[in-house]
């Protein structure tokens, strides 16, 4: 017989085993699907996710993704804990990717240190004003925060594309909807030769040392944890709610925005329709997968990088779309959630015993 | 352009067809939510039900099935968005956020073998009343029987939820949940079912868009219609009747929007297009502004979870 309980307090240890437990389950679902689709399901898994990895450039690579993700969920997870639906986290990439953009074409043939502090500044604060929008208009005038913020990501991407078609298209570029090549001055430089790794690595990694220390060790990360778990609670305490929601959207729109000033200075080296392959949408998983924790966040990133390339790997090997990376995606938020049940709830397995059969 | 009232009443008819699978949607969403479920998954469902329906349209030559098997597609993601949120008590926007990004992902892989058939023509109803009454012709008539149904259907919603018991039930279980549980009902059944039937709307909207609107399979192609049907039932404060009002002026929005760009206006295309988002932006603060008003209509138990202890 099986018999469910509830806990009474939830154990650290299965806080951060079960999203291991989704991962795997999330293998074995994957599996199935291939199986199903009419492929040997231990190779495509293998190419899902071993061959993508297997040499130094593959390594590069999964940092190349990991980055804008870790850097969107870190941000994010600041809405998240405080019960501020941010999921337009897209948007607010896109649109300061533009504005960084636009300030990298201004620079165009400028030489000096100075230049890509300036755009990685200006690309973070375009972020930043973005994601200000929603968290405006739900403090003030009462609107759901999901809707505008992903209304907006259609809106950022519309004016992308009229951008890169229209005004800020490269003279010389034969009418195709891109901008120029910015210069070498407003590029991240790479850290390896024949490697994509750039040193926006570090902007990741001391966001999310920042992060931490905000989080756990200063009163405004206190509060938002607070608010997180009991709105009353906070109210009672006296917290300012408007204040912190325009924070937190302010902090995650940044993140996002760094994570597209990143992807245009970066991998990129210009503007163009597709900066980025939904990483807004796909670091919303990772945040969950990391448990909202700047560390977990980190490996989170790692795990879910590897869904991107391993779609890229199984398009040319199994001709299967590379739409199959968000069916992974997909599935590791399901089991992760799912999995969750075991944090609140005890499951015991008992003998049959006489009086019950 | 000369006053033309015969192509006024097409421009009708347009308006009509393309705010179908808003309606169709946002009507579904519109019970899931009255039961106090808040379900994100509308636009995966909605994908999924587009590409069953063409699939199996394809597949099997024949429009019923393929207008069945959507709805039961869309039943049957939806089945997953129910064990977690019901049974596994996750949160409803994360899991509902999975399933839209699942949904996605997943009709792409089933949809590459489907990409570039042309679809097979839909039977409309009273062709040659449509072409031989001018103005009222291309309103009322020359639809598909889906158009017909979803203009029903939100009087057929508004009854049910009114005048019915089951739909006294329902908006019960979403106000308040522990005393309809207190009162002898299965909350958790009554909410499974409304979550099923949203994901059957769903499906039946997702196939307009691949058999009817645009007859063919494209990645993606619900553009964001999912999310729209969602602000749609905010607009329309859970009341079925708003949805088609609602449903309707986007439905405008989006035609004028065709015809603006193909009369040529020098207006950026881009920011046409962007004009059903930032109008559904611009309504959501305009509703939204009185609290009061929204409090009074909104299920109390909206995206919470329930859990009966046993």
């Amino acid at each position: 017989m099986i018999k469910i309980e509830k806990r009474n307090d939830v154990s650290p240890s299965i806080y951060f085993l079960t999203p291991i437990l989704a991962i795997f389950l999330t293998l074995f679902g994957g599996g199935i699907i291939f199986y199903v689709l009419g492929f040997n399901p231990l190779e495509a898994l293998k190419f899902f996710f071993i061959t993508p990895i297997s040499d130094l450039y593959g390594f590069s690579e999964l940092l190349v993704k990991a980055t804008p993700l870790c850097l969107i969920a870190i941000g994010l997870s600041f809405c998240f804990k405080s019960n501020n639906w941010n999921i337009g986290a897209e948007g607010q990439l896109i649109f300061g990717g533009i504005v960084g953009g636009g300030v990298a074409l201004l620079f165009y043939g400028h030489d000096g240190f100075y230049v890509l502090p300036i755009i990685i500044l200006s690309g973070a604060i375009g972020g930043m004003i973005f994601a200000m929008i929603p968290a405006v208009l739900k403090t003030y005038l009462n609107t759901n925060e999901i809707l505008v913020s992903l209304m907006l990501v259609y809106v950022a991407k519309l004016l992308l594309d009229y951008l890169v078609v229209g005004p800020w298209s490269n003279p010389e570029g034969f009418n195709f909807p891109e901008t120029r090549q910015f210069s070498e001055s407003a590029r991240i430089p790479v850290l390896f030769d024949g490697l994509r790794i750039h040193a926006g690595i570090f902007i990741t990694l001391i966001t999310v040392f920042l992060s931490w220390l905000i989080l756990y060790k200063t009163y405004l990360g206190f509060q938002i944890k607070v608010s997180g778990l009991s709105l009353k609670t906070a109210k009672y305490a006296g917290y300012k709610g408007k204040t912190m929601i325009i924070i937190v959207f302010m902090i995650s729109g940044a993140c996002a925005g760094l994570a597209g000033v990143g992807e245009i200075t970066g991998p990129i080296g210009q503007l163009h329709r597709n900066i980025s392959p939904d990483y807004g949408f796909t670091a919303i998983i990772v945040a969950f997968l990391g448990r909202l924790n700047p560390v977990g966040i980190i490996f989170a990133s790692l795990i879910v990088a590897l869904t991107y390339l391993g779609a890229e790997t199984a398009q040319i090997f199994l001709q299967v779309p590379k739409y199959t990376g968000q069916v992974f995606q997909g599935m590791i938020l399901f089991f992760l959630l799912g999995s969750d049940y075991l944090l609140f709830f005890k499951i015991k397995f008992l003998g049959l015993k006489k009086n019950e059969l | 352009m000369s006053f033309d009232l015969n192509f006024i009443g097409i421009l009708i008819g347009a308006i009509m067809a393309s705010s179908v699978p808003l309606i169709l949607a946002a009507s579904g969403e519109l019970i899931t939510e009255r039961s106090g479920v808040l379900n994100l998954g509308v636009e995966g469902m909605m994908i999924i039900g587009a590409i069953s329906g063409f699939a199996l349209m394809v597949i099997t030559d024949n429009l019923f099935f393929a207008v069945l098997g959507s709805m039961i597609s869309g039943l049957i993601i939806s089945i997953i968005f129910g064990v977690l949120t019901q049974s596994l008590l996750t949160n409803h926007v994360a899991t509902g956020l999975a399933l839209t990004i699942f949904g996605i992902g997943m009709s792409a892989m089933i949809g590459k073998n489907f990409v570039g058939i042309p679809g097979k023509e839909f039977p409309l109803l009273f062709v040659n009343l449509k072409e031989n009454i001018p103005f009222l012709g291309p309103i009322i008539f020359g639809h598909s029987v889906i158009l017909y149904f979803a203009f029903l259907l939100p009087f057929l919603t508004n009854y049910f939820l009114r005048k019915t018991k089951i739909g006294l039930i329902i908006r019960a279980v979403g106000d308040s949940p522990t005393s309809a549980s207190n009162q002898g009902i299965n909350v958790t059944l009554v909410r499974y079912s409304c979550i099923l039937y949203g994901g059957a709307m769903c499906g039946l909207a997702g196939a307009y868009l691949s058999l009817i609107y645009t007859p063919q399979w494209i990645e993606n192609m619900t553009g964001g219609r999912g999310w729209i049907a969602l602000a749609l039932v905010v607009f329309a404060t859970w009341s079925p009747i708003k949805v088609l009002i609602g449903a309707l002026i986007f439905g405008g929005i989006t035609i004028l929007q065709l015809h603006m760009q193909a009369v040529g206006l020098r207006i950026p295309v881009q920011l046409l297009s962007a004009l059903p988002y930032i109008m559904t932006i611009i309504v959501l603060v305009v509703i939204s502004r009185d609290s009061r008003k929204i409090k009074l209509n909104t299920p109390t138990s909206l995206g919470q979870i329930f859990y009966k202890e046993k």
